[in-house]
């Protein structure tokens, strides 16, 4: 059939529906999560040509970034975990690596990610609560005690001191035997998302762009296997961004770093090489699909058309998948487990290098040991029963994902407009105009779920009394106690004029344009702690304060 | 007008659903104040006091709860306050029935409608004016 009678038919066929539609009349929630009304029905008139579709392996990318995909290895399977003290948490890792998981990934708790010691006041209350508290090189030694940094990859979720436990990572690898060269793994390093969603910023946007450039000129030079940044799109979407505010603010805060990286002089076919992305998988399955295949399309486009990028390897959106913290419920929390496996999917058929899969008891408390196995367990199903592995990019061609996939690109590229005529990102940030477009979000669907325009199954809709009263995992309560003692130790074994002298030579690089990286690796050696190398940063960058907006 | 604060206690930055609160609250027909992520109970507490409102909600899903609270409670009624509180976020059971004894007057978990919370509120003053 040619295109003029798809056309005609489609329309006799839609007169013809549009009569029957008295006796049965469409109903329920038509409309995409941006708002947009979804089509009856999606022909190949709504697809665009096939070079925008392409080749996996080959630009645009919409067909994923390997030839193969999962046909010559399943993604990463990688669970993020850490709680209480370094010892709870390394007994933790050992577990999932024994269960089959192929990678680490390090949830720190806020005061690290903030830069505070555990005695700090600022910490009352947290330490050890949302991920393993490290203080000092003590505690990430006993971290990675008995687990071999040659032949783990480790992604470490940490932003705004990135830079102090990357050192520390060096230097475990260091009394490991292991050199710098050879460790393999992803530091979070992405500040922008903190300031627009996540909040575990410390210095103002310039500074901490500098010790973002700082780190990836260090690891050009230093750790060619390390990826230097995961430019993150998850907590975008859990403050309440839709799927195109959620690739369009993600893929325009990559496009700030590698700005960043250019006019630090590196070259972004090298630096494009080490960049990764990282976004969240919601219910909506073909939605989500498309949200991945358009991501990598744009990327490659934007690295090509606007920083000339010719080397393939650095027009390659590379990501990780979490699947959504805020779909969960509290209420019956056993349909999370089906939540959790639509979401995944969406991960691997939209092509995902490695997954997080969440727990199903994630709304109540941190997961206990056994649902963090029935998540692990998920992907599994997933990767070696459900069959979608076996080919790459199976839903390519279908007509409404084709066109989802260039809707959410337009849309998106839109956004992306909108933020360079405002100056940029660190600009848009800072103008509010990021948060307050994520908050509108978020306001309108929680309107859509008090209305019953959203159903979200035990929640407004199937509702059941429970007797919850379920096992949660519990972070022991003197851990904080012993957190304090065990800093308190390490500040009386170690060489404090060392301390000092490294401290020192911390801000005088800090305040000239070096490389604070160097002067950070000598501190984190001399044990130095996380609180006393953030302050001394304070000192001399100040801290930001957000705009508060409602 | 009922006038309240939504506050952030701890290093907590997960503020969509304080934010998300602070709206509804306002378009319930309240004054609303938002305190942004990142407080001390000390600075919680003066701002409260200083603002003069009629009721505090603290929103916190980081487990830090079962400290910042308490601390909030003592440090009001060091100030010879009465300020009602209120909690969202991630509590577990046992400890939502602790913050109740410790003076707490509700606790709002993960999928509570907006609407519940604004006649809560109004419903607590009116009891409060009888």
């Amino acid at each position: 059939m040619d295109k003029e009678e798809i056309e005609k038919k489609y329309k006799e066929w839609n007169d013809r529906t549009n009569s029957l539609t008295k006796k049965y009349p469409e109903e329920g929630n038509l409309k995409s999560s941006w708002s947009e009304d979804v089509k009856r029905l999606y022909t190949p008139l709504d697809v665009s040509d096939y070079s925008e579709i392409g080749f996996p392996g080959e630009y645009p990318y919409t067909r994923g970034v390997q030839n193969t995909m999962y046909r010559g290895k399943l993604w990463t399977m990688r669970q993020y975990a850490g709680f209480g003290t370094a010892e709870e948490s390394n007994k933790r890792y050992k577990y999932l690596l024994e269960q089959g998981q192929s990678g680490l990934s390090i949830a720190f708790d806020l005061p690290t990610q903030i830069g505070y010691d555990s005695d700090d006041p600022h910490s009352l209350g947290e330490v050890g609560k949302v991920g393993v508290a490290i203080d000092s090189l003590t505690d990430m030694e006993t971290l990675f005690e008995g687990i071999p940094l040659d032949k783990v990859s480790t992604s470490m979720t940490i932003n705004s001191t990135a830079s102090v436990l990357l050192a520390m990572y060096i230097a475990v690898g260091e009394k490991q035997g292991t050199k710098r060269d050879k460790l393999r793994g992803t530091i979070q390093n992405d500040i922008l998302k903190e300031y627009i969603a996540r909040g575990t910023y410390i210095y103002p946007p310039k500074p901490s762009m500098r010790i973002i450039t700082n780190i990836f000129e260090f690891c050009s030079k230093e750790m060619p296997l390390w990826n230097t940044i995961s430019v993150s799109g998850y907590h975008i979407r859990e403050a309440g961004a839709d799927a195109v505010q959620e690739v369009a603010f993600t893929l325009a805060d990559g496009i700030e770093y590698v700005k960043s990286a250019i006019s630090a002089g590196l070259d972004p076919n090298v630096f494009g090489k080490r960049l990764s992305f990282f976004f969240a998988s919601h219910n909506n399955l073909l939605e989500e699909i498309a949200k991945f295949r358009a991501a990598r399309r744009m990327w490659a486009k934007i690295m090509k058309e606007k920083f000339n990028v010719t080397d393939p390897e650095a027009l390659k959106l590379r990501f990780h998948t979490q699947t959504s913290g805020s779909t969960l419920t509290a209420q019956q929390p056993e349909n999370n487990i089906v939540r959790v496996t639509i979401q995944a999917l969406a991960a691997v058929l939209g092509g995902t290098q490695s997954l997080h899969t969440n727990s199903m008891d994630e709304a109540l408390a941190l997961p206990t040991e056994d649902s963090v196995r029935t998540a692990l367990r998920t992907q599994q199903i997933i990767g070696y029963e459900s069959g979608v592995a076996k080919t790459v990019d199976p839903l390519a061609g279908s007509y409404y994902v084709e066109s989802l996939t260039d809707e959410i690109e337009k849309k998106a590229f839109e956004y992306i407009k909108r933020i360079d005529e405002i100056g940029g990102m660190i600009n848009a940030i800072e103008a509010g105009y990021v948060q307050q477009e994520i908050s509108n979000s978020a306001y309108e669907y929680q309107k859509e779920i008090e209305s019953k325009g959203q159903i979200i199954v035990g929640v407004n809709e199937f509702v059941m009394t429970e007797n919850n009263q379920r096992v949660t995992l519990k972070v022991n309560d003197d851990l904080e106690k012993k957190q304090i003692e065990k800093l308190n130790k390490t500040r009386s074994k170690r060489d404090l004029q060392l301390v000092k002298n490294s401290l020192n030579k911390l801000r005088e690089v800090a305040k000239t344009d070096g490389n604070i990286m160097y002067p950070i690796i000598d501190a984190v050696r001399v044990y130095a702690t996380i609180g006393e190398i953030s302050n001394t940063l304070r000192e001399i960058f100040g801290e930001y304060k957000e705009s508060v907006l409602i | 007008m009922i006038r309240v604060m939504i506050s952030k206690p701890g290093l907590d930055g997960h503020d969509r659903g304080a934010k998300v609160i602070a709206r509804a609250l306002r378009d319930g027909g309240m004054e609303v104040i938002y305190t942004g992520i990142r407080q001390t109970p000390e600075q919680i507490v003066q701002a409260a006091i200083d603002e003069d409102v009629d009721i505090l909600g603290i929103s916190i899903l980081s487990g830090a709860h079962m400290k910042l609270i308490p601390k909030i409670l003592t440090l009001l009624k060091d100030k010879g306050s009465n300020i009602p509180i209120f909690v969202g976020g991630i509590i577990p059971d046992e400890d939502v029935n602790e913050l109740k004894k410790m003076g707490v007057i509700q606790v709002y978990g993960p999928g509570t409608r907006t609407s519940e919370v604004i006649e809560e509120i109004k419903r607590y003053f009116e009891h409060a004016n009888v």
